[in-house]
């Protein structure tokens, strides 16, 4: 990240939802300040909100069910939507989904807005609800989502845990945009996240512009699969407005 | 004694829909060995509800799924179960191939090859014109083994199903059962041959 001030900057609270629209050169930097922070993750091309990100695809196209530095997250169309372009974490979840609020209540126990007001404990599924429905998306649009800043681990049989390298204060992630894509962000915690405390502590989110990709790209070059989906984006603005460059 | 309501063979490459009323019995089999199905569901009453791989591995703590595993929703219910299996795991990571992921995952003169996306649109909208893509979200391959790592990773391998194997479920909910007989012959999810499989329903 260049030493300069984000051109954007927002701290998210713990449990909270929030969107962004991230045009294409952008990158977001999320910041777990607590260590105890979990960031549900949704994508979105804005310019064809039909096209999202998706986990089996991103999964299969890179041979991982973990994310990290150098992968993309590829959107159902073949094309990247977001490239992990730093990371201090190393292994961010994508195969446990969120919570809901059934599910938080029997982890934390009932503190409901009756009881709490805005202390109250929210869930992840209401969250990205609330966040899609103010772009005209909705319950189908709510797919499975990624989760940064926890790492789930699977043993030989398959069962997983959440793993106790999630914790890692000040831990940090950039999300470069490679579409122009609308973020949608749930604060919720982590689906297998054990009570009974709720967890508190903001999550930094931080744009600025990481500019034109460079041919040696870590995200890029990081396998065949990754270079074709790179392609892809790239045909995507192969018709620019108002016609070619002179 | 449960009656035999319908035995249909889907053909190699071939899309499937029908309705699975609350209560009845699903078998699916793998007639000639390693073929993997591309499964998905939906509540009929209320299509915004759908399966959910996600919900399912977050539910159960584990990513393969057998007898006994509860097959859940978006909205964290249990479409159907499995209470019968012959071949021991399936996946629900892997997802379906598409065109699109074909470019990227193999080269970009496959995307004109037949893939489980173009069937689960074909069957969608002959169904009922109001679903679309949105619709769609990571499905069930049964049959299909993508074994997850320690170390994080993921990979399509050989199958472990073979002749006549087959999976049984109980639907808890009315739904629609959405189906490819998966076409892809780039990588070993078919054994490079994709073949019929048969579908059978019982009552209650």
């Amino acid at each position: 990240m260049p030493s300069n001030a984000f051109l954007l900057e927002e701290r998210i609270p713990a449990g909270c939802h929030h969107a962004l629209l991230l045009k294409r050169g952008y990158a977001l930097r999320l910041t777990d300040l607590s260590g105890d922070g979990n960031v549900g993750l949704l994508a979105f091309n804005a310019d064809e909100r039909s096209e999202r990100y998706n986990m089996a695809d991103t999964l299969k196209a890179q041979h991982t069910h973990k994310l990290a530095l150098g992968n993309v997250l590829y959107s159902d169309m073949g094309r990247p939507l977001l490239s992990i372009m730093g990371d201090s974490f190393g292994w961010h979840d994508t195969i446990c989904g969120t919570t809901n609020a059934a599910m938080i209540e029997a982890t934390y126990g009932l503190n409901d807005f009756q009881l709490a007001r805005n202390g109250y404990y929210r869930n992840g599924r209401d969250g990205f609800l609330m966040e899609l429905g103010r772009w005209g998306l909705g319950r189908r649009d709510l797919v499975p989502n990624a989760n940064f800043f926890s790492t789930v681990a699977v043993d030989d049989e398959g069962n997983i845990a959440l793993s106790d390298a999630s914790y890692q204060p000040g831990a940090w992630v950039e999300l470069r945009a490679e579409l122009n894509v609308l973020v949608i962000l749930s604060t919720a915690p982590h689906p297998l996240r054990e009570g009974p405390t709720y967890p508190e502590g903001d999550i930094e989110a931080g744009v600025f512009w990481a500019g034109e990709v460079p041919a040696s790209d870590v995200c890029r070059t990081a396998c065949g699969e990754n270079q074709r989906g790179f392609e892809n984006a790239e045909a995507w603005f192969a018709l620019p407005d108002g016609g070619p460059k002179a | 004694m449960s009656t035999l309501l319908r035995q249909e063979t889907i053909r190699a490459g071939d899309p499937f829909m029908a309705r699975i009323d609350a209560g009845q019995r699903v078998r699916l089999v793998d007639t000639e060995g390693n073929e993997a199905i591309d499964t998905f569901f939906f509540n009929a009453e209320d299509p915004r509800e759908r399966y959910s791989a996600v919900d399912t591995v977050r539910r159960q703590r584990k990513v393969y799924l057998t007898t006994g595993t509860e097959l859940v929703s978006n909205e964290d219910r249990t479409l159907l179960t499995i209470v019968d299996d012959t071949c021991g795991r399936h996946d629900t990571l892997g997802g379906a191939c598409a065109s699109e992921s074909n470019t990227v995952r193999y080269a970009h003169d496959r995307k004109f090859m037949h893939s489980c996306r173009d069937n689960f649109l074909l069957a969608l909208l002959n169904w009922n014109e109001d679903f679309s893509k949105r619709d769609l979200g990571p499905n069930i391959n049964f049959f299909m083994n993508v074994p997850l790592s320690a170390d994080g990773g993921l990979r399509f391998e050989e199958g472990i199903s073979g002749p006549g194997k087959y999976v049984e479920l109980v639907a808890h909910m009315d739904v629609l059962i959405l189906i490819s007989n998966c076409p892809q012959l780039n990588n070993p999810c078919s054994g490079f041959n994709p073949t019929p499989v048969e579908f059978l329903l019982w009552d209650a």
